[in-house]
């Protein structure tokens, strides 16, 4: 897609005489590579997130404790929901965000001192912070040395994000190719723009909530004490402040990279090209006055409640209007279903779940039974699991061929898709019955009442686990080797990354091309 | 289910899921029992036998599919507009997927279709922007007047408030029959049942039975004033369709007033640390008649129990009366050997606090340790505390200099 190019005409390139072997990665300038150390690490601790999440599962598969304890089991929640959210999904975007829109290194070789801090949380005493992804004081000024890794931890991955963004926007703003106007630039760069702001305004949010928490925890103040004249319920304001918006930057470039390959597959145009990009922004817009819907619970007043679920409510309508446009982009084209499309119509098919299910949670006064429960989960794994991962998958198959020069093996990512969709389904699906049966979230252990949903949902979370040892082997195989690809890969996909040889070169442009 | 007691006999026959689906709009005759084929599976690989597991009266059927349809009108209204919603949804489902299913039938190019030219229509766009609005609307005006219902505190007969500890609930009857009554509810459910590999049969209604459970009358509107004393928690009771969070310093309030005699049963709703899924809330719907029966008998027992702070105790006889207090208030940590988890939660057999200076102690008890899991315990009473400073002081070995700790020590501690 390249919307913009690598470097200026005429620039005094420090990089023709690349360097090579370890060097080449840790000293990386070359937007590709980057984006690649990126993709690769995400995918380290997607895995590592999938272990967290299948031991919890183990553990939940009956009931009764059988493997580990409640403190552990709380480590692990808390990890599981950190690494994901901050390990594998958006390091996965800014991966894709690096190869198409070219970037910096510094922010990448950020995250590995993070992850080496998360990771090693678990061995230090006390174990890693079991105070929830959402680490709500005053439980997390309990906590051992383990939570200030992870206050660290999240500084360090603030400030990679922080910058990163700062790239994203300047080098989409600064270095777009001649005559590629804003409204010409692809919707995955658009996305990505968009992204670049909720991250830039909102990242130093969550850096100044875990900050007075860690001061709250080491150097006496009382910002969240109310023995202190602080206030717990002010951290969670802060918290969701930065986390409603956070949940539209797991998505967005999700909606990016589909509206770039359902036009592929259905060979059409993408329908309502313009108010798609109205949309996307009018849903940045509005996570900023969402937030409080996730404390409908905490004792807000009649009106705080009426205005946080009327403002949810309406982002139901841009939402929709995205659904809309995708369907009709489909509707008389003509399709065909290799595996990016597979992944494409399977994101815009559970994502809808997961955003109607939005919907009924927005409702306040039925919030009040399903917050906290197992409904809530269900929930967020719709929008987070096969919305944002499904959108990944789909991105990697469509882009993999332009990565590596050679197809990935089509019966396999077939494969990998109807055994995700299946195995994805079967583990999320029976635990909206659990929530509203009432079972609440972060829970080692739960009545007898539960237990078959439960056992439903282990055994679905091991089937998706090992269904991501699929994906694996699929791109291993394409990095190997296997049919050549061809520049366009696809048939007449759009985007200027179709224009350049496949795998495409050291430097995709040697002089910028010229957009009609 | 349970929460309709003639429906929880009718929901005992075995149903299928699709069945269960069915049920879905009308909940007095939701089956609870049925799921089994599709769980066959995952049935097979399990040691108990679920089909074994009854209903829990007051809390969960076997798997429950849908919202309990409770005993209070908010609970009711809940499940109303769930249902409600569900079928909205239900309906946009099958609209959008049926034009995107029928798309991907007709329109691939496997069956020759020609891809057409079309890429907007501001018509067809301001269409499907202004009629989801319109939907969204019209679900917004029943759930404004459930949200002003459920917020109305006001006039009610009786306020208790609920106070939130690691891991239990404390229940203080401050106004209407029965004002001064006080207690704490903890799990009831054995150790051997709850611990880590255990193998023991587990109770009907494990993990949700208390000690002593919350009294309230049927038919009177119930004020609960909810706060916390460490971290924040969740009041959460299903079949009254309230959840409150417990937060630690704040007081917040919720009402219910329930419209059925039994037993009604919930847990705590917001993650407060490792006991997190073992401090559930049980409340006992009395008629007007048994409840003020039950709230006399409460007084005069309090009255009975009612210790004099000035007594001096004798050692043996504050160790055994703390042993019952560190059993049910400090074992969880500190473990029942004293030896606490190393990094986690110290050990008290041989510790620097215990085996010190009386003083050092009694500050830590009553105002815990900022910054740590120790939270304050002023909640017990000066005998109650006396006890467990004296119990620690001789147990697993400790030799403490002042083997003892007498409750007026800590009634000038307190001033």
């Amino acid at each position: 897609m390249a919307a913009v190019i690598d470097h200026p005409a005429g620039h005094d390139d420090h990089a023709h005489d690349h360097p090579h072997g370890w060097r080449r990665w840790l000293f990386a300038t070359n937007h590709k590579d980057i984006g690649t150390l990126y993709l690769w690490f995400a995918f380290v601790m997607l895995l590592s997130g999938g272990v967290m999440a299948l031991t919890i599962r183990a553990e939940l598969f009956q009931p009764g404790l059988q493997y580990v304890n409640p403190e552990f089991f709380n480590q692990l929640t808390t990890m599981h929901g950190l690494v994901m959210v901050f390990g594998a999904i958006m390091p996965a975007f800014v991966g894709f965000a690096n190869w198409q829109i070219p970037m910096n290194n510094f922010s990448f070789w950020l995250m590995p001192p993070a992850a080496l801090l998360l990771i090693g949380s678990f061995f230090v005493p006390g174990g890693a912070t079991a105070a929830g992804w959402t680490l709500y004081a005053p439980l997390s000024v309990q906590m051992g040395v383990g939570m200030d890794m992870a206050i660290f931890a999240v500084h360090i991955l603030g400030a990679s994000s922080i910058m990163g963004s700062i790239n994203i926007v300047t080098t989409i703003l600064n270095m777009r190719a001649p005559g590629m106007t804003l409204m010409k630039m692809p919707l995955f760069v658009w996305t990505w723009l968009i992204t670049a702001y909720l991250l830039i305004a909102v990242m130093p949010v969550l850096a100044g909530a875990i900050t007075m928490v860690l001061t709250d925890r080491h150097f006496g103040t009382s910002f969240f004490n109310a023995a202190g004249g602080g206030d717990p319920v002010m951290y969670q304001h802060i918290f969701w402040f930065f986390g409603h918006p956070e949940v539209y930057i797991m998505i967005l470039p999700a909606f990016g990279i589909v509206s770039e390959i359902i036009p592929t597959f259905a060979r059409k145009r993408l329908f309502g090209y313009s108010s798609m990009v109205y949309a996307t922004a009018s849903i940045a817009i509005l996570s900023f006055i969402v937030w409080a819907h996730h404390m409908f619970t905490t004792g807000m007043p009649v009106t705080g409640q009426l205005f946080f679920m009327y403002a949810t409510m309406l982002i139901a309508v841009p939402t929709g209007v995205k659904i809309f446009n995708w369907v009709a982009t489909m509707w008389r084209g003509s399709m065909t279903f290799e595996t990016p499309m597979l992944f494409a119509i399977g994101f815009i098919f559970v994502f809808t779940m997961g955003g109607l299910t939005g919907i009924i949670l927005s409702v306040a006064p039925l919030d009040i039974q399903l917050h906290d429960t197992y409904y809530v989960v269900a929930h967020f794994h719709y929008v987070l699991v096969a919305g944002s991962l499904f959108a990944l998958f789909a991105g990697t198959y469509y882009w993999l061929p332009k990565w590596t020069g050679h197809m990935y093996d089509e019966k396999l990512g077939k494969f990998h898709f109807w055994a995700s969709l299946i195995t994805f389904n079967i583990t999320f699906f029976p635990m909206h019955f659990l929530g509203l049966a009432g079972m609440p979230r972060r829970y080692a252990d739960y009545p007898m009442q539960f237990a078959d949903f439960n056992a439903v949902a282990s055994v679905g979370a091991f089937g998706f686990g090992l269904s991501q040892l699929i994906f694996l082997t699929a791109i291993l195989k394409c990095i190997k080797g296997g049919q050549k690809a061809t520049d366009q890969v696809w048939d007449n996909p759009q985007g200027l990354e179709w224009t350049v040889p496949s795998p495409a070169p050291f430097h995709t442009f040697e002089t910028p091309p010229t957009v009609k | 289910m349970v929460m309709v007691p003639n429906a929880s006999v009718a929901g005992r026959s075995s149903r299928s899921v699709l069945s269960n689906f069915a049920q879905l709009g009308n909940p007095v005759s939701r089956g609870v029992t049925g799921a089994k084929t599709l769980l066959g599976l995952a049935t097979l690989a399990m040691t108990a036998p679920v089909w074994a597991v009854k209903d829990m009266v007051g809390g969960p059927g076997v798997n429950q599919i849908n919202l309990t349809q409770g005993v209070t009108k908010i609970a009711a209204d809940q499940h109303w507009i769930h249902n409600f919603l569900l079928w909205v949804c239900v309906a946009i489902f099958v609209a959008v997927f049926g034009v995107m299913f029928y798309s991907i039938w007709a329109h691939r190019r496997s069956r020759g279709a020609q891809s057409a030219d079309f890429h907007e229509s501001t018509a067809v766009e301001i269409a499907w922007t202004v009629v989801p609005f319109l939907i969204v609307v019209g679900l917004a005006i029943p759930a404004t007047r459930m949200v002003i219902e459920q917020k109305d505190t006001s006039q009610a007969d009786l306020t208790i408030k609920a106070t939130g500890y690691q891991w239990k609930w404390g229940y203080d009857y401050l106004k209407g029959e029965g004002e001064g009554i006080s207690f704490l509810s903890t799990l009831s459910t054995p150790a051997e049942q709850t611990a880590l590999g255990s193998k023991a049969e587990k109770n009907e209604t494990y993990l949700m039975e208390v000690d002593n459970p919350l009294v309230v009358p049927v038919g009177q509107k119930v004020r609960m004033v909810i706060t916390a004393n460490d971290v924040i928690h969740a009041w959460m009771v299903p079949a009254f369709g309230v959840k409150q969070d417990a937060i630690p310093g704040f007081v917040r309030d919720t009402w219910f007033k329930a419209e059925k005699v039994g037993t009604f049963r919930g847990q705590c709703a917001e993650l407060c640390g490792k006991n997190h899924a073992y401090m559930p809330i049980v409340v006992e719907v009395k008629s007007q008649e048994d409840y003020r029966k039950w709230a006399a008998a409460q007084k005069a027992e309090m009255l009975a129990k009612a210790d004099d702070p000035t007594k001096e105790w004798a050692q043996a006889d504050l160790s055994d009366r703390g042993a019952k207090v560190y059993a049910s208030n400090c074992a969880s940590c500190h473990q029942p050997t004293g030896k606490g988890v190393a990094g986690a939660f110290p050990a008290l057999e041989g510790s620097k606090v215990v085996l010190g200076k009386q003083d050092d102690q009694i500050a830590l008890l009553l105002n815990g340790k900022a910054g740590t899991a120790m939270a304050a315990f002023k909640h017990l009473s000066d005998v109650e505390l006396a006890a467990v400073a004296t119990y620690t002081r001789n147990a697993w070995g400790n030799k403490a200099e002042d083997a003892i700790v007498q409750p007026k020590d800590f009634s000038a501690a307190r001033k």
